[in-house]
């Protein structure tokens, strides 16, 4: 009786033991949009470990890491900073930081983290330790005018850059003395920058432009350079579709010496060759592309697709630039995350309140989990990815 | 002038045929504005790259206008078209919704 107690308690300690030992490479969040919660998962056995509350407004939420994977950084719409610890799944601090917000990024040494905002426009950024403010950095465009900001990224050399939707700005911020951020102004970009994306190297920064068709890319090599218009007049032929829902550009798929990106009003997915920046093809595809993410191996590309036409997602075949399949996960597909080898892949389906893991060489359904009206996955490998 | 007075007719027309909507479709109406109008305007309609279209920002606004910018878009901006997707007992059960609502998601 008392050796079966004592066995008892030390295999009780055991586990709590091996419980707070976890690694976090293998972890990850999925934002329940509706409920403002935020669920915990792991993708070696692809579950749900903890849910968390209290996050406030998440419609449009993302979030980035810090560099040790422990902890996560929400941006909500309604201005919130939140800080998560993910192992042991609780809200370590939490701020209001500005009315209206949309995104935001973590600085190359892990140190900051800026937040794009809407209301007021501009940029904030806060100690990643404590969400102490550190410099805020109002979009003034002109006297007295403040812009909405998109397309935060962080950059090499501790900078940060973002587009102003309004000012037709892309603004490019120096934290290396936290205390004086040096901020590099680049006017008439073109009209309505609406999103942007670093590539994965972190050397060219492009933002996709609404009001004109052609993007605006800056080579953080050479700023002196300025920004330049690329695939200018792209599609112009074509007769523009209605836009019900705007492309993604985080996470575009650069795959091999070539990007995918999604066609704005269009049922395209453009082929650009890097480096030169000239479209050499496209591909017909379901609907207006949202988010075009390429796996991590660059052989297939990922896809899915604006209302009405977001029950679908397909899979492109690089070298072959066909279409290989198309699921049908459910209603409302809004995000896709693939694990950091590319052997599986989590798509949140909103409207049908839950998660597909789908096996990415098969193309199979592998496994289902429930969460409320999900929208991004992030995994934790994101960490250490420039841009994300 | 003639364009503008056409407009108005069809509004009158295709206002007096609007049947009353289903609650399952008034279901996937209200999913629609949070959700999908949500993505540009919130999905608490407090605003995001759209403005806001909460009761107190529609303020001033008359019921035409903002059934017409829902129906044909609004040139210039992202704000697209809705016509193809909506019918018009839609729109005007969207205008009622926007105008009077407690905005919950």
């Amino acid at each position: 009786m008392k050796r079966a107690a004592v066995l008892a308690l030390g295999l009780l300690l055991a586990v709590t033991a091996y419980a707070a030992l976890r690694g976090t490479g293998d972890l990850g969040v999925v934002v329940e949009r509706a409920s403002g919660q935020l669920l915990v998962v792991e993708h070696s056995n692809d579950t749900r470990l903890a849910q968390i509350d209290g996050l406030g407004d998440l419609s449009h939420a993302s979030v980035v890491f810090s560099r040790d994977q422990r902890f996560v950084y929400v941006f909500g719409r309604d201005g919130g900073l939140t800080k998560v610890d993910i192992l042991e799944g609780r809200i370590v601090k939490r701020i209001i930081q500005s009315g209206n917000s949309i995104g935001g990024a973590i600085s190359q040494d892990g140190r900051l983290v800026a937040v794009s905002n809407y209301e007021p426009g501009g940029v904030r950024i806060f100690a990643a330790e404590t969400l102490e403010l550190v410099a805020d950095i109002p979009a003034e465009y002109a006297p007295g005018k403040l812009s909405k900001t998109v397309g935060l990224v962080d950059a090499p050399g501790n900078r940060f850059v973002f587009s102003l939707y309004e000012g037709n700005q892309i603004w490019l911020v120096d934290m290396n003395d936290v205390k004086r951020p040096v901020i590099q102004r680049f006017e008439a970009v073109g009209k309505a920058p609406y999103d942007a994306l670093i590539t994965p190297d972190g050397r060219y920064y492009i933002a996709g432009l609404f009001g004109e068709d052609g993007l605006a890319l800056l080579d953080l090599w050479h700023p002196e350079q300025g920004v330049r218009k690329i695939l200018k007049g792209y599609g112009a032929h074509d007769e523009k579709l209605p836009v019900y829902k705007m492309p993604h550009l985080e996470g575009w798929a650069v795959a091999g010496d070539h990007a995918f990106l999604p066609a704005v009003g269009r049922h395209k997915v453009l082929v650009v060759k890097t480096g030169s920046w000239q479209q050499v093809g496209e591909i017909a595809v379901h609907g207006q592309p949202v988010f075009v993410m390429a796996r991590p191996d660059g052989r297939q590309v990922w896809v899915n697709f604006a209302f009405p036409d977001n029950d679908r997602v397909q899979v492109i075949d690089v070298e072959s630039r066909a279409i290989v399949k198309t699921l049908a996960p459910g209603k409302a597909v809004l995000h896709m995350e693939f694990t950091p080898r590319g052997e599986k892949v989590w798509v949140s389906v909103r409207d049908d309140n839950r998660i597909e893991v789908y096996d990415t060489e098969r193309l199979e359904k592998l496994k289902t989990l429930p969460a409320a009206s999900p929208s991004g996955i992030f995994f934790t490998d994101r960490a250490h990815r420039t841009g994300l | 002038m003639p364009s503008r007075l056409l407009l108005m007719l069809c509004i009158v027309a295709t206002g007096a045929v609007a049947d009353p909507l289903s609650d399952a479709r008034t279901a996937e109406l209200r999913n629609l504005v949070h959700q999908d109008c949500g993505s540009c305007h919130g999905m608490r309609l407090n605003g995001g790259l759209g403005p806001a279209l909460t009761p107190e920002a529609l303020q001033g606004k008359n019921r035409d206008f903002l059934a017409i910018t829902i129906r044909e878009g609004r040139p210039g901006t992202p704000m697209p078209p809705w016509k193809t997707l909506l019918g018009e007992a839609d729109i005007e059960w969207i205008v009622d919704y926007l105008k009077t609502s407690e905005v919950a998601p």
